[in-house]
This record gives C-alpha cells, structure tokens and sequence, in this order.
C-alpha cells in the first residue's frame, strides 16, 4: 500500500507549522507499519495532548485522542481487553515524562505490549514553547526566560531503568534508522520506548537559535552516533543512537492469561 | 433459591451487581472505604475470563476502563473521596467522547483526606459538578443491598444505553454493613447489550452521528470501522473541530440525552407520601434512619411519609415538587451541610418548608437525631 493509504486525507492540511519534525516521524511510523504488513484494523494508535498528539488523528487506524499524559493509562486499558491489538502510542516529551511520568514508569515496569513512541522536540510546542522535561540545563524556553535550571531526564535511561524490555533511540534525520527500529519496537513482545529527537524550529529553534528545521536536523546529524562507535569515545559528549535494550520477560496480558488459568483451576 | 441467599457487605453486593449486569474489565486502585470492590473482583473476574487490573493510580484506572470500554468491554472502577477527585478529568472525558463506563463512589469524609473509616455523603455535588465544563451525569444511589445490586445492574443498564458514564454514589455504612442479599436469577433482571452499529464493512460510519431517537450505535476498536475518538469537540467523524455549530449542537446533545430524560431516569422508593403532611426526603444509608422514624411517626397515626432517591443526578425535580407538593413540612435527611437539601429547596413550591436534618461529624444518622430536628423545627411553629 502507498503512504497515503494509511493517512486520512479528509483530514489534511495537517495543523504541524513548517518545517516541524513530527510530519517526518508520522512518515517513519506509516512505513514501518506498510512494512510490517500489518492489517490497520488491528492497529489502535492512542495519544494524549500536544503537537505530537494529533498524529492519531490524521492515521487511518483505530484511533484515541486523550487526556494530556494519560495516554498509555488508557492504552493500557485496550490492549488488556483486547491483547491481539497493535497498540502504539506516540507521545511528546512533556506528555510522555513530566505530566505523563508516572504512567510512562509503570508501563515500562508492567512490560504490557505496547509501542510507546516519544516525539522529544523539548519544548511545549502547541502551548507556546515553555521548557519541558527534556528541554535540557541551559536551554531558553517561554517559561525559562533567564537559561532554564532544570535537569533532563535521559529517556532512554528511565525507560531502561523503569523495566522496558526494548529501548531505542534514533533522529528525525536518521529516517531510515528511525522506521527500521520502529519496526523492530513493533514486532518486540513487551514494553517498547522509542526515542524520536524531533525539531521544533518554531519554538524551540528559534529561541536557542539553532536556525531553521534543516539546520536542526543537521545539528542532530552532528550531535549523535550509533551506539558504541569510535566518535562516542572520542567525544563522550554525543548522543548515542541505535538499540539499548533488547530483552525478554514476561509480557503483561500472556501473563494475566495464567491468571485467569490459575483462577478458572480454582488455584 | 436457597443458595442464592448471601450475607454479605454492601460492596459485594455491588461486585454481584456488576457481575450479573456483565463486567468484564476493572482497573482500579485501593482507597478506603471502596477497597473490597476491588479485591473482590480480582478474584472473581479472571473466573470468567474478564480482567482485572491496579493501576498506579486512580487517574490511570478511569483511563483504562475508557480504554477497555472502547474494545466493547462493560467495564468499571472503584474508589472514594479523594480518588473520585482525581478521576474527575477522565470522568469528562468519557462524558466527551460518550463511552459507557460505571464509577463507584463509596463516600467517606472529605474534603481532602478528610476521615477515611466514616461515613460522609458530601461527594453529591462533586458527582454532579466534580468535572469542568458544562455536562448531564446520572448519579445512583441505595440504601440497603438488594437495591445496592438492583442500581449497579441499573448503572450498566443506562451506561450502555446512552453511552454515558454513571456515577454510583455509595457511602461506608451501606459499603461495609453486612446484611442479607438474594441473588436475582438470571434473567430475573433485565440486562442491555451495547447498541453496536449496522454499517456494512466498506460504508462511512460515523461515530457521532446520532440516530433520530438520539442513540449512537458504536463499534468496537478492532472492528471493521477505524474511527477518531477524541475529548476535544469533535464532528460526527470524531474528528477536533471549532466550528461554532458543531460546538453549539454536541453540547446540547450532551446535555439533553440525560436531561431530556429526567423522569424517565428518576428511579426512588416511597413510603406513606400519598398523604403525608411531614415528608423526609432521603437517601443512601441516612433513608434508613429516615424510613424508622415515618413508621415510629405512622404508627402514633402521624401522616409522616418518606420519599427515598435512587437517582440522584439528573436531579428529579418534578418527583420532588409533585411529592411535597401536599406537605406541610419537607425534611431532607443526610449526612453532609445539605447539598441534596440546596437542589430540594429549588424544586419544591414553597422552599420556606424545607429543612435539613443531618449530621456531619462521621457519625452515623440515627433516628433519633432526625426526632430532635424535627422537635427543633417543631419548636419554630411550622
């Protein structure tokens, strides 16, 4: 199938400003599932609030449109009532670990099968570019006005830490990276984080001056690496990218499936 | 018949509820004094193939039944006080997006922590404006366990049939007392199914678009029907829009769904209030207290009469302004600073003639603090 049997056309003009990254990662993800072959009726995309969140509604799937950071509680709901369900959830920084946190934790630590997606632009995008948890020591955002004092969370590192059982990272630069590990989350059976640096060149670019959206991604280019490369040890400083996590445990619902067993045993 | 005779507390009387309306999905999180719903169902549900789930909080166990409901699931939570504040968010969501799902609230003592092991019935405002925004909820309630089981088969029942969230306003006497509970046989009490749409696979379907008798027939997330659903306002596809029309008719279609059908949601119990000259007007637990003192008032030949609400929210305005119409003195008995008593005084004829008995130290009310209200205002001349 083409892109565009995937997007809901009546939908369009999309509601992302120029040159925002979100557009590339909603490409990746539609490829990585054109790639899979997987039937859209057996995909349910749920997200929660912001820019990143509105790329549920322009995907042909089933679609859930929440509440700001809630969107792997709800997820979690469907997939545990309905386990042979592709659930993905795409989520912005802030959605996914400042308001969203505490869910983000808990679905990595249930390692329930769901495909979180985390669009980090580090900004607050659609409210105005105020910083997030992400946004980064020394950054200026609408709501940092003298440098931003906050430390990051380093995604992949909670989610390590937090029990996901796949954990990646890739750029809105490295598209084809990015869709083969999108795939790849899709596919692993458990808790899967993908990291997606995207750019947000109307808040956050402007403000940090890092130019415009192909300038940001080109500094994505030059700021990261693949995971274990030579660059890494010559400047600790770079970010990696590739696969983190790769491993198995119990999954959640095939793990509730013993439940119900053991229940219906009478043990 | 004789096995279907339990002993039990109120809030097993609502898991048996739950179960026999067709629960299949619960998240919840533990919270005093709703708790045992909770482990009940842990127990129970994978029995039948449903799942359980504790979430790490409430927030999230109100998203998960939405989630769950939306894969074509009955489902449910539990909770109290400050939990149910916390639900609220996800609570207006599912009013939004008209997703069928059941709330427990076993009130205890707010506000804030407030007093968890008592009983409290100050969350029937909350119930009804806990949520931003303009929006109808029903709220049910009961005082004793057959009718804690009839009102949870009930919660379902309207849930499912105008794809709306109910509210099921418990208190701790009625959720931890033990009393007698006979099972209804199934079939005895009438069960709906989700309203499920028609459509061929192939044609639009359009989630929002209500039929001519207001009715939304859904399609579960799986299906052959790929939909947006959505807490912002939204077009007949689901899909955000701002335009003034749109916004204007989804939330009169939101309100008037329930609104529009007050009476036919009013569910309540009267004793002796064809010619009562004092009625009381109760409900939940503080209705048992308020029934002992009409009969202690009948049997001296008293005309004391008792109207006992079972829906709560929308409120039965008409049923209160015919039932106290006759009564020279209107008595609302409840355990909280008389927010049932605000909505009476605004239904009613003649508002001068309503008063509140209640009792708000965590304390149950007896009857014999409902007598010295009634000597109190007595002592007034009415």
């Amino acid at each position: 199938m083409a892109v565009k049997d995937y997007i809901r056309e009546r939908f369009f003009p999309h509601m992302w400003c120029a040159g925002c990254g979100h557009g590339i990662v909603l490409n990746g993800l539609i490829r990585a599932v054109e790639k899979l072959g997987i039937d859209k009726s057996a995909i349910v995309m749920v997200s929660g609030i912001g820019c990143s969140s509105r790329i549920a509604g322009y995907l042909d799937f089933h679609t859930l449109h929440t509440l700001h950071g809630r969107a792997l509680a709800f997820a979690t709901g469907v997939k545990l009532s309905k386990p042979e369900l592709n659930v993905i959830v795409p989520m912005g920084d802030g959605d996914a670990l400042a308001i969203g946190g505490n869910h983000f934790i808990h679905a990595a630590r249930r390692n329930i099968n769901i495909t979180a997606i985390v669009m980090n632009n580090r900004i607050y995008g659609m409210t105005g570019g105020q910083c997030s948890p992400l946004s980064g020591y020394g950054t200026l955002a609408s709501t940092a006005p003298y440098t931003n004092v906050d430390q990051s969370f380093d995604v992949v590192q909670l989610a390590s830490a937090a029990g996901a059982t796949f954990v990646a990272r890739s750029t809105g630069f490295h598209v084809q990276q990015m869709t083969e590990i999108i795939q790849e989350a899709i596919l692993h059976n458990g808790f899967s984080v993908v990291e997606v640096m995207s750019q947000c060149p109307t808040y956050f670019g402007r403000r940090n001056r890092q130019g415009d959206a192909v300038d940001m991604l080109k500094y994505m280019q030059k700021i990261t690496t693949p995971i274990g490369s030579k660059a890494k040890e010559q400047n600790p400083e770079l970010i990696e990218r590739g696969v983190f996590v790769r491993k198995e445990l119990p999954e959640y619902c095939s793990a509730y499936d013993t439940v119900i067993r053991r229940a219906k045993e009478g043990k | 018949m004789s096995n279907n005779i339990r002993f039990v507390q109120g809030n097993e009387a609502c898991v048996e509820g739950a179960l026999y309306a067709g629960l299949e999905f619960f998240a919840g999180y533990p919270i005093t004094p709703s708790t045992e719903i909770a482990e009940q169902l842990s127990s129970r549900l994978p029995k039948i193939g449903g799942k359980f789930i504790q979430m790490e909080d409430e927030i999230a166990s109100m998203c998960a039944i939405i989630g769950a409901s939306l894969t074509g699931r009955k489902v449910m939570t539990a909770t109290s006080g400050p939990g149910f504040s916390l639900k609220q968010e996800a609570l207006g969501y599912a009013i939004m997006a008209e997703i069928p799902c059941v709330i427990v609230n076993v009130q205890r003592g707010g506000p804030s922590t407030g007093i968890p092991t008592h009983v409290h019935q100050g969350d029937v405002n909350q119930a009804r404006w806990g949520t931003h925004g303009d929006h109808a909820i029903v709220a049910l309630t009961a005082s004793n366990h057959q009718d804690v089981f009839a009102m949870t088969v009930e919660a379902f029942n309207i849930a499912e049939t105008y794809r709306t969230p109910v509210v099921l306003l418990f208190d701790e006497v009625v959720a931890h007392m033990r009393e007698r509970l006979v099972l209804p046989e199934p079939g005895e009490i009438p069960i709906v199914e989700r309203l499920r749409t028609s459509v061929k696979p192939g044609v639009n379907y359009h989630p929002y678009l209500p039929r001519e008798d207001g009715r939304l027939p859904m399609s579960d997330f799986g299906g052959v029907h790929r939909y947006n659903v959505t807490g912002l306002y939204h077009d007949m596809w689901g899909f955000p829009s701002d335009e003034p029309k749109i916004i204007n008719e989804l939330l009169h279609h939101l309100m008037d769904k329930i609104e529009h059908r007050t009476n036919q949601l009013a569910r309540f119990k009267e004793f002796y209030t064809e010619d009562a000259e004092c009625l009381l007007i109760s409900y939940g637990s503080s209705a048992r207290s308020a029934r002992e003192v009409v009969e202690k008032h009948r049997q001296r030949g008293e005309r004391f009469g008792l109207l006992e609400l079972l829906t709560l929210w929308p409120f039965p305005s008409d049923l209160i302004r015919q039932k106290a119409a006759g009564a020279r003195l209107v008595v609302v008995v409840e355990m909280n600073m008389g927010q049932m008593c605000q909505s009476v005084r605004l239904a009613v004829d003649r508002p001068e003639r309503v008063f509140l008995s209640n009792r708000v130290d965590g304390v149950f009310i007896s009857p014999s603090d409902i007598e010295k209200t009634l000597h109190l205002i007595q002592g007034k001349g009415v």
